[in-house]
């Protein structure tokens, strides 16, 4: 039995004849902070929106939660599956984006309460007083009836962390949460992130900013043009790397 | 509404705090003239009509409440609900299977489309009124000949009103098809991932997240849509059926007072679309709300200083 949240095995992904996962191989463990970082183009994103079958995986294999992601294995074949169960699946992890995608038509609580409430069929009572704790935690107790427009990037994405959290996933998935954010909201962000991730969750988190990755994770992966060049403890990769690639990116950013 | 400054009009008067400059607002001189002069003829346009004795309002008074008249304004009611009722539902479904991924579905509805746009609406009401020309028997069954279930002539299943009912319907739905696709598609990417990643299935995807948020485009379309038909259904009239224009028709017939029964139609017409064009204006301030470029009042009323900028 594996105790990895997330294994990856050789996976590959291609978006026509462009290749941009080349066989990705990773795990990480429950309760642990991953930090993916690398150029962009680098196939980060796409390869964390494959842990979540946002989009699908072409070779290799993909395991969330001891879970092949996308195919259902029997007698020695992978079957694809159906929509449902892939939405079934896909609840094992909850996704913030970098342009947060929160639902503009509905306030901040519709939100948080919509996917606990349709999704899962749980009574709206109960799940919008657990959308107000998760208001309160991530600091917009007050925020519940405004939309998300009224609400700057910074709050937006808490509310967007908030949504994610009423599904109680045991796995979240970050893509470059504070990239579209003005310089001075992203440290709000990184707060609630940091706090998350002293709960112990197990988080995956495609980010630009170095400092997070060296405080917080407890392994940084690099990617570069569809494989993982290098990946271990923050102090390893970010002080004293060892590959040519990585060394370059560093250079480059800090 | 609130009062709200609309940018190239007069801004109000800032306010005067003893050390300020005094402003003299900037004066339209030319405008006031225009204003006064086409204020001028709209009157006494207004006033022709009123006395011009040929117009012979007298009769319109007395037509404008008929039992005929207000039975086609009834009617003219119905068809306009049935057909715009059924045009969306049915537009609604063409446009997702025209979205679809499934390459059959989108080529049926790329081909209904085509059709029912590409031939005039008033060819498409005299065919369904002569269907039975075709096909004398309507019957439910399998194809080549298997067995099938007999629901009756022709003739008596489709009335002039079904006929009317089914080409306004058809062709109605082909608009809102384009309609309700152009709303689809304007709804941002990221909120299809989003509701994936909430673990939505593709129906409660569009229930819940992309049609709603669709309804802000579609809505001013679909009023001007919803408008043309509530006048488009005087097209039936070639069917003989009864509606406001063709029970005023009916009336000048034998009476011979055309322009006041005219009046009297377009009057009814008139009020209907201005109930019609109010609502609207409801449906999309409900459909706008979290869209709106300035922070709205919305259900908090307290607490929220910052939202009364604007």
């Amino acid at each position: 039995m594996s105790t990895a949240m997330v294994e990856a095995e050789g996976v590959r992904k291609s978006f026509g004849s462009t290749e941009i996962l080349k066989g990705i191989d990773l795990r990480v463990e429950r309760g642990s902070v991953t930090c993916l970082i690398g150029p962009s183009g680098s196939g980060k994103t796409t390869f964390l929106r494959c842990i979540n079958h946002l989009e699908k995986v072409d070779a290799g294999r993909l395991y969330v939660d001891e879970q092949l992601v996308g195919y259902t294995e029997r007698n020695g074949r992978l079957y694809e599956m159906k929509e449902r169960q892939t939405a079934r699946s896909r609840l094992t992890a909850g996704m913030v984006f970098q342009r947060f995608n929160l639902f503009p038509h509905m306030t901040v609580l519709e939100n948080i309460v919509e996917a606990p409430v349709h999704v899962l069929g749980r009574p709206r009572s109960e799940v919008t007083a657990e959308a107000q704790a998760l208001l309160d935690r991530v600091g917009l107790g007050n925020r519940g009836h405004s939309y998300p427009q009224e609400l700057s990037g910074g709050q937006q994405q808490r509310i967007a962390i908030a949504r994610a959290l009423a599904m109680k996933p045991k796995l979240m998935l970050f893509d470059e949460p504070t990239s579209a954010l003005d310089p001075e909201l992203v440290g709000e962000v990184l707060d609630v992130m940091k706090s998350l991730a002293e709960a112990g969750m197990t988080m995956v988190v495609v980010t630009h900013e170095l400092g997070f990755a060296r405080q917080v994770s407890d392994q940084v992966v690099f990617m570069d043009q569809g494989v993982v060049v290098e990946s271990g403890a923050p102090a390893d990769v970010l002080g004293s790397p060892q590959h040519e690639r990585t060394q370059a990116f560093l250079s480059k950013v800090l | 509404m609130q009062q709200r400054s609309i940018p190239g009009t007069r801004q109000e008067s800032p306010p005067a705090s003893a050390d300020s400059i005094p402003v003299v607002p900037l004066r339209h001189p030319v405008r006031v003239a225009i204003a006064v002069i086409l204020i001028l003829v709209a009157f006494s346009a207004a006033w022709d009509v009123a006395v011009n004795e040929r117009y012979r309002w007298d009769v319109v008074v007395s037509f404008l409440f008929a039992p005929q008249i207000l039975a086609g304004a009834g009617l003219t009611v119905l068809l306009t609900v049935v057909s715009m009722t059924v045009g969306i539902a049915l537009g609604t479904v063409l446009a997702i299977m025209r979205l679809s991924a499934n390459p059959i579905l989108s080529t049926i509805s790329r081909g209904y489309i085509w059709f029912f746009r590409g031939t005039p609406l008033l060819v498409q009401l005299i065919f369904w009124y002569n269907i039975a020309a075709l096909y004398p028997v309507i019957a439910f069954g399998l194809p080549f000949g298997g067995p099938s279930l007999v629901l009756g002539s022709a003739n008596v299943l489709i009335s002039p009103l079904a006929a009317a009912l089914l080409g306004l319907s058809l062709n109605e739905a082909a608009y809102m098809a384009e309609i309700i696709r152009g709303g689809i598609g304007s709804v941002d990417k990221g909120q299809y991932d989003a509701s994936r990643a909430l673990g939505m299935n593709g129906g409660q995807l569009m229930r819940r997240v992309i049609l709603p948020q669709a309804m802000r485009v579609v809505l001013p379309p679909t009023g001007n849509q919803v408008i043309s038909m509530l006048k488009g259904t005087a097209l039936v009239s070639v069917l003989a059926i009864s509606d406001l224009l063709y029970s005023a028709q009916i009336i000048y017939a034998t009476n011979y007072q055309t322009i006041p029964l005219l009046i009297v139609a377009s009057l009814w017409y008139l009020l209907m679309t201005t109930i019609l064009s109010f609502f609207q204006t409801k449906l999309e301030r409900r459909y706008g709300r979290g869209f709106d470029a300035s922070p709205r009042r919305t259900r908090q009323p307290k607490t929220h200083p910052k939202t009364r900028t604007a």
